[in-house]
């Protein structure tokens, strides 16, 4: 460990590296949190699912390049497709669970989570797939820093989709309605909106932006089906630690935790890289438990 | 946008979907009223499987120690409305225990398990079962140990918090059991192997599960119709009004926890000796598998009463051991489709619903003065 | 609330009734649940049995374990089946899934040999299932023949009914070690500079091959300069990778099966890890040549069997022969997985077995099976007094233009060694 400290100091630019990789990383995490973020806070649904969605996604842009479509080019085809599907795991599952008990949502979506692992699964077999995009490599500080292209273009795709639904959320009437609904479902029922469709909308739009980060993934990282599982816990671990409706909030803290992943795996060793997003985990709730106890404190 | 404050204070589904109904059955289930004769029934079947039916006695082992998984999840989930995800840390906290305790009364556990199974341990039956009692007794002890510090921290998050914590500390015990070399990192530990003949060993651990099930449920029964058991029940339905009544709850929650815990880590001891080899991600932390067929049997049976989670571990084990093999590869859409459906659509269990079906056979009667004035409408509801 | 809560008077017999109905058809259907055990012969079919792993981390290569079982089955089927005492049987294969956990396969496995009444056993796939499965053959006395579990510890406890057709886990990567010693003494350095990065998935079959090379490696006095471990889902290794382009070994060598490997081909080639020597388990179950072209050149792997290996037998014909039918009888491969050959390699010990004993008996069948000593097309098969296969030996290919070629042990290389590694990134 005190090995690897030394190494950074020799040889600072590898900073450079863990830190580039860290930041296109967390980029998708941010995705994945966001929408998390979103049902959570719009329609109080706990979306354990969330990694198989990122996955799903990967999948299908896995599966259009088969038949020689760009995984960038497919980007917009698997959000229009996620979108579909959350629409119907909605009709399915989730409208049943809203106005249910928090546990609830986490169980149903728990089992959603198994049923989509396996059914990648038995679709495209247990093995580990990456798309290829076909881009090249810059290479930095004479070999030490290598930056693939497709990173940075994934990067910006990663901007590009957070700040159009940032803009669609501000701007268009649905979005307006979401944020209404997310503020008080009753009211906003009064004011005549229909919540039924905000709630699906919401829940759709979840699955599409999931869908859409793991188009990413499938090109700079890899996807197997149940590789869901940490993706559905970093999009838990940012949410918590940012709070609700905090979207500067989750992109500082989607971002930190891809470097901070980078970073434990090189000075810890990559045994303890998945442990990290865990107890990271297990440190926010406690922080924020202790936040709570503060407050009740000053109730009483 | 939702803030911890303003969610509700427990998972108590029945309270919040069923109204009244609940609250009337609770203390009836809880003074538990089941004839001699069922358990007379039960015992002689435990006690004649093995016998009666020879090539079964681990399956049958197992659902013993599936009834067990779910009593105790039951604990904290059903009857305290705590809805833990990260039980199974206590199975395999009580396993690894056990396994260091087994090994290092004989042997240096640092050199035992760094040899990857090349070393053996050969017992004769007193030094085995000198080992195995002291190690689950470790377990145990560990375990409440363990239960209580965390119990410190976790219950003071609520409702799903609650929940993913719990899973946190799950999951966070497998991939740092699987970095420690001492107890065999990822490699695991190969444990002592028992000292007699196959069938023997399948029955001494099917009396040892069937036994540790066995007061798992005479002690629950005892301990939910006790004071203990009403002021647990009260922090389900509403934890604020149980604290203005006077109950500690903090120490009420991590008593219950630590009951759970006690018996799971008493159980993971035994199955680590069963299977005779321990390992992490697989055998010692099952999260995905065991750390929710916990709670799918409770759900399914009908949590928060005595009997829901021995029904449901039941139906659900036999169910699975009948089917899930001819399944290949779809078993696992299947627990899937189970837990959406009943998670969403039959949540009451079976023990819920034949309540709400027959509540007079539950010893719940409806008053009808009652019931007819005040917030009968309410009442109306299934 | 009006259900009252004084009204608490149990009306007994009702719901004892409701009780001893749900525990009484919970117990018969308890019991009922295996169904009738089958004998270990149904008619004339010989009935073996395996627990693999078609869910879970080890899916891909059990299904390849799979495929290879069932290709030999079908084989010897064809060719007239078993003959034992003047009769001929068919063989067949019951499955059941083991979820890649080793407890659920000891579980299983004493399900096949206690309830479906099974005496014949085809391993699992990976060492940790073999692990959990071989106490439990042991147990019955059922003989195991098993082609996928690899890792030391199955062959140094004494076990009298596992027996296996691969080569054991510290020679994988032997040859590896070996080779670069000799190319530092053909460069004029001593082995004992040569600085090796390890990279292992953190379970019992990387860990052995890991212990392997550190024994060789002690051999040569070489120096470890980097020993990290996968995380568990094995899906990201690049702070690892960062570490080893800083640190310029002169060998790296990587396990984790089809996962790990797939993951750090993905990922040398986006670091452009320049490395003059990768030595990798499992490259062909990860299909790196198809995933990653020219990338994955010079890469150097351990492998069971090889297609272009002068091996033969009278059911396959050769080892190129197994490799067309394979390919033919299978969609999806472009390299025959060893993981196949073996498991195909360990039903004709079966077949050979049983006629050699020329009965069913277990114990007879057992003796016959420890005094195998047979060519196949996968190589020649004699157990030792533990049970492991002494007379195979691992072979090292590398990836030259896209092709798998021996280059060493020396007796079967057909190519000559490409130093250093020049990937096309």
């Amino acid at each position: 460990m005190l090995d690897n400290l030394d190494l950074l100091t020799l040889a600072p630019v590898l900073n450079v590296q863990l830190l580039l990789d860290g930041l296109f990383i967390g980029g998708i995490f941010v995705l994945a949190a966001y929408g998390l973020a979103l049902v959570w806070g719009v329609m109080n649904v706990k979306n354990l699912a969330q990694g198989e969605y990122v996955i799903m996604g990967g999948y299908f842009a896995w599966h259009l390049g088969t038949y020689g479509i760009h995984p960038i080019l497919s980007l917009p085809l698997v959000f229009a497709i996620m979108f579909a599907f959350g629409w119907v795991v909605y009709l399915l599952v989730i409208k049943w669970v809203i106005s249910r008990d928090l546990f609830t949502s986490l169980l149903a979506t728990f089992g959603i989570a198994l049923i989509v692992q396996q059914g990648l699964n038995l679709a495209y077999g247990p093995e580990v797939r990456t798309a290829n995009s076909g881009f090249g490599t810059n290479v930095l500080f004479g070999g030490l820093v290598t930056i693939a292209d497709i990173k940075i273009v994934s990067f910006g795709l990663c901007i590009l989709l957070a700040a159009s639904v940032i803009v669609f959320m501000k701007t268009s009437r649905m979005g307006q309605a979401i944020r209404a609904t997310a503020q008080d479902a009753r009211a906003a029922k009064i004011m005549g909106i229909d919540t039924e469709r905000v709630y699906a909308f919401t829940y759709s739009l979840n699955a599409a932006i999931c869908g859409a980060a793991g188009v990413l993934v499938s090109m700079i990282w890899v996807i197997q089906p149940f590789y869901g599982v940490p993706h559905s816990i970093r999009a838990f671990v940012i949410v918590t630690a940012a709070g609700l409706g905090n979207i500067p909030g989750v992109i500082v803290a989607g971002l930190g935790l891809g470097v901070a992943e980078q970073y434990s795996g090189f000075v810890l060793g990559a045994e303890f890289q998945q442990a990290t997003a865990l107890i990271l985990l297990v440190l926010v709730l406690i922080w924020r438990q202790i936040q709570l106890a503060q407050h009740r404190q000053v109730v009483q | 946008m939702t803030s911890d404050n303003t969610l509700p204070r427990s998972g108590t589904l029945a309270d919040q979907g069923a109204g009244g109904r609940a609250a009337g059955r609770r203390i009836a289930v809880n003074a538990d009223n089941t004839p001699w004769y069922v358990y007379l029934l039960l015992a002689v079947f435990a006690v004649g499987a093995p016998f009666v039916f020879p090539a079964y006695t681990t399956q049958i082992a197992f659902l013993w120690l599936m009834i067990l998984f779910a009593l105790t999840w039951d604990i904290a989930g059903g009857q305290m409305g705590y809805n833990s995800l990260g039980n199974i840390f206590f199975f395999g906290a009580g396993m690894y225990i056990s396994a260091i305790v087994q090994i290092g009364l004989f042997t240096d556990v640092g050199a035992y398990t760094s040899a990857r199974g090349g070393e053996q341990l050969v017992q004769d039956h007193g030094d085995y079962f000198y080992g195995l009692v002291l190690g689950t007794a470790a377990a145990a002890v560990g375990c409440v140990v363990l239960a209580l510090l965390l119990g410190r921290i976790v219950f003071g998050l609520r409702g799903p918090y609650f929940a993913i914590g719990t899973l946190g500390i799950a999951l966070s015990a497998r991939e740092l059991a699987g970095t420690w070399a001492w107890i065999g990192g990822g490699s695991g530990i190969a444990m002592p192997v028992y000292p007699g003949q196959p069938h023997e060993k399948s029955v001494v651990f099917y009396i040892a599960l069937f036994t540790l099930a066995a007061l798992t449920f005479a002690f629950l029964r005892w301990l939910y119709a006790t004071r203990f058991g009403l002021a647990v029940n009260a922090i389900r339905d509403d934890e604020e009004k149980a604290e203005a009544m006077g109950i500690h709850t903090l120490r009420h929650k991590q008593v219950a926890w630590a009951v759970a815990a006690f018996f799971l880590g008493m159980s993971g001891a035994i199955f680590g000796n069963m299977t005779g080899f321990v390992e992490p991600l697989e055998v010692a932390f099952p999260t995905v598998t065991f750390g929710i067929f916990m709670v799918v049997m409770a759900l399914l049976g009908g949590k928060g009463t005595l009997w829901g989670p021995v029904i449901g571990a039941t139906l659900f084990h036999v169910v699975k051991e009948v089917t899930w093999t001819y399944l290949l590869g779809w078993q696992w859409v299947a627990l899937g489709l189970l837990i959406v459906v009943n998670v969403v659509f039959f949540q009451e269990g079976i023990m819920g619903w034949m309540q709400r079906r027959w509540p007079e056979r539950f010893g719940i009667t409806v008053d009808e003065r009652l019931s007819t004035g005040g917030d009968a409408g309410r009442e109306g509801t299934p | 609330m009006t259900y009252c809560f004084e009204s608490v008077r149990a009306s007994k017999s009702n719901l004892s009734r409701t009780l001893t109905g749900f525990v009484l058809a919970g117990a018969t259907a308890g019991l009922i649940a295996g169904g009738p055990a089958s004998a270990k012969v149904e008619g004339d079919t010989i009935i073996l049995g395996s627990a693999n792993s078609l869910t879970g981390k080890y899916s891909s290569n059990g299904v390849d374990t799979q495929n290879g079982y069932d290709l030999a089955i079908k084989t010897i089927n064809e060719m007239g089946g078993v003959t034992i005492d003047g009769k001929q049987y068919k063989l067949a294969v019951k499955y059941y899934d083991d979820e890649s956990t080793p407890a659920r396969t000891a579980q299983l496995l004493e399900r096949l040999i206690e309830q479906d009444g099974v005496q014949y056993i085809l391993g699992p796939y990976s060492s940790p299932t073999t692990i959990a499965a071989a106490p439990v053959v042991e147990k019955y006395k059922v003989p195991m023949v098993e082609a996928e579990g690899a890792s030391r510890a199955l062959f140094n406890k004494g076990y009298k009914y596992t027996f296996a057709v691969l080569s054991t886990s510290e020679q994988y990567l032997a040859s590896a070690v070996a080779l670069a010693a000799e190319v530092a003494e053909k460069n004029g350095k001593q082995p004992s500079e040569v600085r090796v990065a390890m990279v292992f998935e953190n379970d019992a079959f990387s860990q052995d091959v890991r212990a392997g090379v550190v024994e060789d490696m002690e051999k040569f006095g070489m120096q470890v300069i980097l020993d990290d471990k996968m995380p568990s889902d094995l899906s990201d290794i690049s702070a690892t990778l960062t570490k080893v382009k800083a640190l310029k070994p002169d060998l790296l060598v990587i396990s984790g099966h089809n996962k790990g490997a797939v993951t750090a081909a993905r990922q040398m080639k986006e670091l452009q890890v320049e490395v003059p020597m990768v030595a990798m388990t499992h490259c062909e179950g990860a299909k790196v040549i198809d995933q990653f072209g020219a990338a994955a050149d010079g890469y150097l792997c351990p492998t069971q069997w090889a297609e272009t290996l002068s091996y033969s037998d009278k059911y396959f014909g050769s080892a190129a022969d197994y490799d067309k039918l394979f390919k033919e009888s299978f969609e999806g491969y472009s390299t025959v997985p060893y993981q196949a050959a073996q498991a195909s390699a360990a039903v004709l010990v079966w077949k050979e077995a049983f006629e050699k004993a020329n009965s069913l008996d277990t114990e007879k069948v057992r003796d016959a099976i420890a005094a195998t000593d047979m060519e196949t097309f996968y190589g020649p098969i004699k157990f030792s007094e533990a049970g492991n296969n002494i007379a195979k030996p691992m072979v090292l290919r590398q990836i030259q233009n896209g092709e798998y070629n021996v280059v060493a042990p020396s007796k079967y290389a057909s190519h000559e060694l490409v130093w250093p590694r020049e990937a096309m990134y």
